[in-house]
């Protein structure tokens, strides 16, 4: 386990390189007169600064190659992301406030996603070709079709017009208060979780029909087994192996979706952050928020992979 | 030579005429019906798109301060919005947006798609091995939050949202072609080509390339319904085609958003549309793939 650990860590490294050479270079994109653009727009900002002081903080006026050294090293040695271009505030700073919540935001959604997913999948599953599993299924095409801001939009109008009852959208912290934060992200958790959880459903259904006509589980319900142990130890545990690793792929979906959520629902989390930073053009915020981002993606597909060990016993880490 | 070509010709005449297999088409309806109404529904979409000016019975964009915030009518079946424009011809312009969008960028997509899964399936070897290792990176990023940040630094347009929606879905999507690539490398006609010293270019294209059709169609059919709601998802956050542009994306938010609350229509109809059309493709997408390729079922 500790030689695959280390194995698996070191081929990070080419990854997490090129991820870093992709962020560093489309935001090198800007054209040149984005900068007078920026300038024009942050009317406030833009006499304390000059043309120099917004080059030279974005670090534009040295070589490409140079640049991108100063860069990934400062990165690298000191953990500095630069400091936001109008508000004096460390990157760093900015990412460490924000990072917990769309984490709490992506968990819960993970949790709603799978909560309707697993039920579903294996109901789907041990009535194949039912009139209940037809139904799931087009539940779950349905769930996959719904964009999760329509949702996440009915949900804000509709309660309010019919019952005078909408979502919260003053952000509670979960330190200050557990259980109003709680109350608070269960919505935009389910709404975010919903859509996450049709192809979740899919491959359930596929790997438990799948694994149902396996010689063990037969052998299981010759054994006269309860259903339950059938289906939940025997069956569910190695099916869940393909299930886990679409997890780890959702995770871009995850995080993707819980900008649109956090824009609708208010919530201060990293996805708010980075829509104001575009709207502001505050580079140093954006380039840092896509670069956690993949990292952040890169490192829950590791956990994944080394989940397997643990789901399914043939496979053993060397 | 000549004379088993004959020969073969009185054995195929003596056996029974084996009856043909079934078209396409007919398969699609009979076998499944659920893709083959996915299939009518985008077509329903694309005629609509296609069609838009002479079809919306109002300009997508015509303010009439009188008629603002409507319900629906027999003169505004969807009714109208809070600056009085009529919301069934800004959601049938929306159709036009989204089918462009949809279409062009899907196309682009998969041609990207193609070209890298094609040649790094084919080359194999370090060429791929890095190929691939830049792919994973690629892949570490969300779409959306790609999406967002390109915009910040070009700027919102249909230009900037077409390419680099192309940009991101043909790299992901180049491993499954990649895949069946692998697939195919190793058959006899291939060897058969190299063999006699084919030039690479042409193995690629009349060998290859019409054997990994099937997922590349399926590929490009999925990939309408992504494009589709990653651009409405872009104009939502008001990043983009920009305004006065009708897209569902955008009917949804902006100003739009503050008046749904006395005009709860304003947000029905753009979201019934797009979920209309992203159930649209993958039902019909599952189904192609079902008849195309069994092999990639499951796959998304």
């Amino acid at each position: 386990m500790g030689a695959y650990l280390a194995r698996r860590l070191l081929a990070l490294i080419p990854t997490l390189l090129l991820a870093s050479i992709i962020v560093f270079v489309t935001i090198r994109l800007i054209p040149g007169d984005v900068i007078d653009l920026m300038l024009s727009q942050n009317d406030v900002a833009a006499d304390k600064k000059s043309r120099e002081q917004v080059m030279a903080a974005l670090g534009l006026d040295h070589p490409m190659w140079l640049q991108y050294g100063r860069w990934i090293a400062a990165i690298l040695f000191h953990g500095d992301l630069g400091q936001s271009l109008w508000q004096n505030t460390p990157v760093t700073e900015l990412l460490a406030g924000r990072l917990p919540v769309t984490f709490q935001l992506g968990l819960m959604a993970m949790v709603v996603a799978l909560s309707i997913a697993l039920p579903i999948g294996i109901y789907s599953a041990l009535r194949q070709d039912t009139a209940g599993d037809y139904l799931a299924r087009s539940f779950s095409i349905l769930l996959l079709a719904v964009p999760s801001f329509w949702l996440g939009t009915m949900v804000m109008v509709f309660p309010s017009i019919w019952w005078g009852w909408s979502p919260e959208v003053n952000y509670v912290r979960f330190l200050d208060d557990p259980l109003q934060n709680l109350k608070q992200m269960a919505i935009p958790a389910i709404v975010l979780g919903a859509g996450l959880s049709a192809i979740t459903m899919r491959l359930t259904r596929t790997m438990m029909l799948e694994v149902l006509r396996q010689d063990y589980i037969r052998t299981a319900w010759a054994k006269g087994l309860p259903e339950s142990l059938v289906v939940l130890r025997h069956a569910l545990r190695n099916a869940m192996v393909p299930v886990v690793t679409l997890i780890g792929l959702q995770a871009p979906l995850l995080i993707g979706g819980a900008v649109i959520i956090e824009q609708i629902f208010v919530i201060p989390g990293m996805g708010l952050l980075l829509l104001d930073a575009v709207n502001q053009r505050d580079y140093p915020i954006i380039t840092g928020v896509f670069l956690v981002v993949g990292v952040a993606v890169t490192f829950i597909n590791l956990m994944v992979d080394l989940s397997y060990g643990v789901l399914d016993p043939k496979v053993r880490y060397r | 030579m000549a004379a088993v070509i004959p020969a073969t010709g009185v054995a195929a005449a003596a056996l029974p005429a084996a009856p043909r297999p079934p078209g396409f088409f007919v398969r699609l309806f009979r076998d499944k019906p659920l893709g083959a109404a996915g299939g009518v529904l985008l077509l329903f979409f694309l005629v609509v798109g296609l069609f838009a000016p002479w079809l919306a019975p109002y300009g997508y964009n015509e303010i009439a301060p009188i008629e603002r915030l409507k319900p629906p009518s027999w003169s505004h079946w969807f009714g109208t919005d809070n600056l009085g424009r009529d919301v069934l011809s800004r959601c049938i312009h929306g159709a036009q947006l989204s089918v462009i969008i949809g279409c062009t960028a899907a196309a682009l997509a998969t041609v990207i798609s193609a070209l890298i899964g094609i040649v790094s399936g084919y080359l194999g070897g370090r060429f791929d091995l890095v190929v691939q290792r830049f792919v994973d990176a690629w892949q570490s990023f969300p779409d959306l939050i790609i999406l967002i940040v390109v915009v910040s630094v070009i700027g919102p347009g249909m230009p900037q949202i077409i390419g680099t929606l192309a940009l991101l879905l043909g790299i992901a999507g180049s491993r499954i072609v990649r895949s069946a690539v692998i697939g195919v490398r190793e058959h006899m006609y291939v060897h058969s080509a190299q063999s006699i010293g084919a030039s690479m270019p042409r193995i690629l294209w009349r060998h290859i390339l019409p054997n990994v059709m099937p997922p590349i169609i399926v590929l490009f059919t999925t990939r309408v319904g992504t494009v589709i709601l990653a651009e409405s998802g872009l104009s939502f956050l008001g990043l983009g085609v920009p305004p006065p542009a009708p897209t569902w994306g955008s009917m949804l938010s902006g100003s739009g958003r503050t008046y749904m609350f006395q005009g709860p229509w304003l947000a029905l109809a753009p979201g019934l549309c797009l979920t209309a059309v992203v159930y649209a493709t993958n039902v019909f997408g599952d189904a192609l793939r079902d008849l195309l390729d069994p092999r990639m079922r499951g796959i998304k």
